[in-house]
């Protein structure tokens, strides 16, 4: 399993990549295995709207089971990547590009600090 | 946990195990859905092992059969096998099986979760020149579905498969291992077989080794767990501690079929008679007009907020590409075409009730 060192990770197995203000999250590559098949991801939180850390996104339908996707940091919605329910199964394949769920406009960029780098996430996951 | 004759090859494999009724079972391998389409299209095989096994023989096995069953075991020739149930005094399901009639003794077959539970229950129930072997140790069972799979089979046994009809069976040779040859399966496929075999771990890496071999050609496939339960419910199948279980009968859960009210008495017969009579819920299909998945457990209200029903079985059916499943709902609520309202976390799904199979 790939974990890119370039992202930071959270324990719900959420990946955010920083550049300048804006986050883009998703669920890691551990996240996607364990779930298997995705076949619907259901964004309740809408562009425009404010998220605190640890909100509720929405949730991912897989065939086996279903899964909450949490924010990992403070801010606004500038995105959402609804194309992925075109194709749901890009979650699987490419969860670190196609399969980007949310990009957020973040308010403190000292939020950054409280999440884990890839080596501190594969070792909290046994990789 | 106990390992089936196959574990060394799923974890070779790669496939994700899991803790299931006690076995360390693979649940997926590539993928549930592209398994799940294998057996629809061409042939998958499924690692069935933790399936129980129990003997019955003596002078009066067929009477004790069909005293704990609900199917008429007079239909039963030798080299039949037939779908049944064996119920509670008060009509509650104590197991779904399979009974198989060989010369002279009753093979019967059922789910991994209730094997001590049935054999405690078949000793209490026991009369007469009876005696039981569980012999759920002694049996690989790989289970070889869809329309290549006779193709794939064919060359690895001299017996003819074509000619064991649906729900027969036959003991013969296959790959060089004395084997019996059952035509039958829980994914709905017309061409389908079950193999029990030794459950050596070095003869049932052979078997299926060779089965790899001779289905190469139709890119046969291993299938997990996880497609065994969306094949199994695009038929409507019932699964056993989902669908049903002691807490309803055989006419409740759709089971009227192989339940045979007039062959003379079984266990349970005046609770299903009277369940007959005066019925309180069904077991349904249903479609959801939605992309969320409804699951076990999740209850059902009526248009007008009434709670009249819970989901026991759902999820997304990759051949429909929708979401289906199946759940009890309330007498005068369940009539085909309904609407019915699943509520899933903070939403109220909106479903049909609809006819099943799911498929045809």
């Amino acid at each position: 399993m790939n974990f890119p060192v370039a992202l930071k990770y959270t324990k719900e197995h959420e990946w955010i990549k920083a550049e300048a203000n804006i986050c883009t999250i998703g669920i890691t590559d551990f996240a996607q295995s364990e779930l298997g098949d995705i076949i619907y991801l259901d964004i309740t939180s809408e562009t425009g709207s404010e998220v605190k850390q640890g909100d509720v996104l929405g949730s991912i339908e897989a065939v086996k089971t279903v899964s909450e996707v949490y924010s990992p940091v403070s801010g606004k919605i500038t995105a959402v990547n609804t194309g992925i329910n075109d194709n749901p199964s890009i979650v699987n394949t490419d969860p670190y590009e196609g399969g980007w769920i949310i990009k957020i406009e973040i308010s403190d960029k000292n939020e950054l600090n409280s999440l884990m780098d890839s080596e501190t996430y594969k070792s909290q996951i046994g990789a | 946990m106990k390992k089936t004759g196959f574990n060394n090859i799923h974890k070779k494999l790669g496939a994700k195990l899991v803790d299931f009724a006690g076995f360390e079972m693979p649940v997926q391998y590539e993928g549930i859905i592209a398994e799940h389409k294998a057996v629809r299209e061409s042939v998958g095989v499924f690692d069935v092992s933790h399936m129980g096994e129990v003997e019955v023989s003596g002078n009066d096995a067929f009477e004790f059969v069909q005293k704990i069953t609900t199917n008429d075991v007079s239909k039963l020739e030798i080299g039949d096998v037939q779908y049944s149930a064996m119920c509670l005094k008060n009509g509650g399901i104590v197991d779904d099986l399979l009974v198989y009639r060989c010369h002279d003794y009753f093979m019967l077959v059922i789910n991994a979760a209730n094997i001590e539970k049935d054999f405690k229950w078949m000793q209490e129930n026991k009369f007469g020149d009876v005696e039981l072997k569980n012999v759920s140790d002694d049996f690989s069972l790989l289970a070889v579905q869809g329309k290549n799979s006779l193709a794939t089979l064919q060359k690895l046994t001299d017996v003819d498969l074509s000619g064991i009809d649906y729900y027969k069976f036959r003991f013969g040779q296959i790959a060089g291992q004395p084997a019996l040859i059952s035509h039958t399966g829980y994914t709905g496929e017309k061409v389908c077989f079950e193999i029990y075999s030794s459950s050596d771990p070095e003869k049932s890496e052979a078997l299926w080794n060779a089965i790899f071999e001779a289905g190469k050609e139709f890119n046969i496939k291993p299938v997990g767990l996880g497609a065994r339960d969306t094949l199994r419910l695009e038929y409507a199948f019932r699964l056993y501690g989902n669908d049903m279980d002691e807490s309803n009968n055989t006419i409740e859960a759709g089971l009227g079929w192989i339940t045979k009210t007039d062959k003379g008495d079984f266990n349970g017969k005046d609770a299903i008679l009277n369940a007959k009579e005066n019925p309180v819920k069904k077991l349904v299909g249903f479609i959801v007009d939605d992309r969320m998945v409804a699951r076990h457990g999740q209850e059902i209200y009526s248009s007008d907020g009434k709670k009249i029903g819970i989901v026991t079985s759902g999820s997304f059916s990759p051949i429909l590409n929708k979401n289906i499943g199946l759940a009890y709902i309330d007498r005068g609520f369940n009539k085909t075409g309904s609407e019915i309202n699943i509520s899933v976390r903070d939403k109220k799904l909106k479903a049909t009730i609809v006819k099943t199979p799911f498929l045809n």
